[in-house]
């Protein structure tokens, strides 16, 4: 018998997954400029579950821990948007962010930054940035979304990709232009969204919500992902409807950047390194790769705002750069020993 | 099982088939022939259901294409595209299990039963010990030899093949032509293969159908349509047909006196 990977070892390697992020959830309740003894957390733990924190190591943990939830679906939602822009587009140096999405979050975010408006409000302005940048590209593209069985050979003309590289650019230079005209006082507060920041952030259901549904029904479909990943649009003759696939993963993905994009500002690097870390440690199959990847963007995200926020304490970094500054040598040090197993 | 009605087909402006009335019946194993250009991947495309037709209707066992199912349209009949851009790096098992995707909806992993289909289609392709490897890694017959496993592992009692033979050495061409025409012998299935070798054509196919690329088009069982005439006429270019020990040989004929380039002679 030809051996697959069993689907054995691919639970097994979910747990030991799940298992690190939860550490990395742990730790990041635990440290801070004032740390939380382990000994205190049990306590503190079931203060915050009856819902009454008292004392000092419950309020910790509560603000803590709800930043850092913030943290992990952010980066599970953009590793998540990876892999799934990745296959819409076939081609594994896609990332959330190459459509454009997070380019039409930023020009909203920063046109209320600009404007000094209320917290909440530079959030509504990303997300309907992200929301609009998404119809310009579906009205554009969409002879490129559907077809399938209509005729049109969907995705090899790169129209897509195309038309959202160029309405991120468009984009880009809009956001240059704010910040060229913002005054001195704005422009910190702008610049720290563009990078990616998660302070000040807390618990919040209606990320979690998408993220669970989208990593729902996205798994019911991994089996034609991969299918469509391999075969392109000749998966029609496979059954797959390539059409409607690419029309979810189109949605699907844009749904999930625009929550991260509107709780951390625009966080690089994890939708494109988590994705194809983890197409290397698992391989390409999307029934493993897709809970995978969110629950290694995640823990990921965990950990680099947990130092962040510890590294230089009290002061905060963002934690877009701390992102870059992992993920880049971790990255290249996989691709390197890749190479090294495997000479071409 | 497959039959075609006044199948009319477009690229653009350009007129390449017009009003085809074919049948594939069972059994029978059809080789498309016709130079570049006439249609030959278009026509294959449109009976495998990816473009609609531009005038005229395909059935498949008496429903019209458009009428059938995806998922019930994937256990009729295989596709093989002409060339493959592998852009993830699939291992060859992955590959071939995916083609058992049409059987089972409702299961995430594959079966045994699935392994056992996909390992018998590798070892009929003799690619059996490329298994584990990267696709992306493999040679250009490699890949089309493990594309055409899964295409077996499908399990379909019509195929559609674009051009099979395409990079295979002599030994597995010839081989991988007398698995067809077993296939359809045996096993009672149909096959529709694009080939620019004649000689292969002649000995795997019972039909042929050619394409002229202006409209025109013929088919018949091959010993009434590959004659030297009519495949002169449909190639473009003279062609002759030789005897030897028993066997028919399709040459390219030498130019005459007032032809271009001279043709080396075969001795």
């Amino acid at each position: 018998m030809v051996a697959a990977t069993s689907p054995a070892r691919r639970r097994a390697t979910l747990a030991l997954l799940g298992a690190c992020a939860l550490a990395a959830l742990v730790g990041a309740g635990l440290a801070g400029s004032v740390a939380v003894p382990v000994a205190e957390l049990p306590r503190a733990l079931a203060g915050l579950l009856t819902g009454s924190p008292d004392g000092m190591a419950a309020t910790l943990l509560d603000l803590r821990l709800g930043r850092a939830s913030s943290a992990f679906v952010t980066g599970a939602a953009l590793a998540l948007a990876g892999v799934m822009m990745q296959a819409l587009v076939r081609n594994p140096l896609a990332d959330p962010y190459v459509l454009g999405v997070s380019a039409g979050a930023a020009v909203g975010a920063l046109a209320a930054l600009l404007f000094g408006a209320a917290l909440w409000l530079v959030d509504l302005g990303a997300l309907a940035g992200a929301v609009a940048i998404s119809l310009l590209l579906y009205l554009l593209a969409r002879r490129d979304l559907s077809g399938g069985r209509g005729g049109v050979r969907t995705g090899e003309s790169g129209v897509l990709l195309l038309t959202g590289v160029v309405l991120a650019s468009a984009c880009m230079a809009l956001v240059t232009l704010m910040l060229s005209v913002a005054p001195e006082s704005r422009l910190r507060g702008m610049v720290f969204w563009m990078i990616g920041d998660l302070a000040g952030t807390s618990w919040r259901l209606l990320p979690w919500v998408v993220l669970a549904g989208a990593l729902l029904l996205a798994l019911r479909q991994a089996r034609a992902l991969n299918v469509m990943a391999l075969h392109a649009d000749a998966a029609v003759t496979l059954g797959v409807n390539v059409a409607r696939l690419r029309r979810f993963l189109f949605i699907c993905s844009g749904l999930l950047t625009a929550c991260a994009v509107t709780t951390g500002g625009s966080i690089g690097f994890v939708g494109l390194v988590v994705p194809h870390a983890c197409r290397h440690a698992f391989g390409p199959d999307h029934r493993l790769l897709l809970p995978a990847a969110a629950l290694a963007g995640g823990g990921f995200l965990v950990l680099a705002d947990t130092l962040a926020r510890t590294v230089l304490a009290p002061q905060q970094l963002p934690v877009g750069v701390l992102t870059s500054l992992i993920g880049v040598p971790v990255f290249l040090f996989q691709l390197h020993q890749l190479h090294v197993r495997h000479p071409r | 099982m497959i039959v075609t009605h006044d199948l009319t087909l477009r690229v653009d402006a350009r007129l390449l088939v017009e009003r085809l009335d074919w049948r594939v019946d069972a059994g029978q194993s059809w080789c498309v022939i016709g130079p570049n250009g006439a249609g030959k991947s278009t026509l294959l495309r449109t009976i495998a259901g990816l473009r609609p037709a531009d005038a005229g209707t395909v059935t498949l066992k008496g429903k019209p294409l458009p009428d059938w199912p995806l998922p019930a349209l994937a256990r009729e009949r295989a596709y093989l595209a002409q060339s493959r851009g592998d852009a993830f790096a699939y291992r060859v098992i992955e590959t071939v299990l995916m083609a058992r995707h049409p059987y089972h909806a409702d299961r995430y992993w594959e079966g045994s039963d699935d392994h056992a289909a996909a390992e018998l289609a590798l070892r009929t392709l003799d690619v059996l010990h490329l298994a584990q490897r990267d696709v992306r890694t493999l040679s250009g017959g490699e890949r089309q030899r493990v594309a055409i496993a899964a295409l077996l592992a499908q399990d379909t009692p019509l195929l559609l093949l674009d051009e099979p033979a395409n990079a295979l050495d002599l030994a597995h061409q010839v081989a991988m032509t007398g698995l067809l025409a077993g296939l359809c012998r045996e096993q009672g299935r149909a096959i529709v293969s694009i080939g620019h070798d004649l000689n292969l054509a002649w000995g795997g196919a019972t039909h042929a159908l050619l394409l002229h690329g202006d409209g025109q088009w013929r088919a018949g069982p091959v010993g009434e349509v590959m004659r030297a005439d009519l495949l002169g006429a449909c190639l473009g270019h003279p062609i002759a047909v030789i005897e030897h020990g028993g066997r028919t040989i399709f040459l390219p004929a030498a130019q005459d006196a007032a032809g271009t380039v001279p043709m080396r002679r075969v001795q």
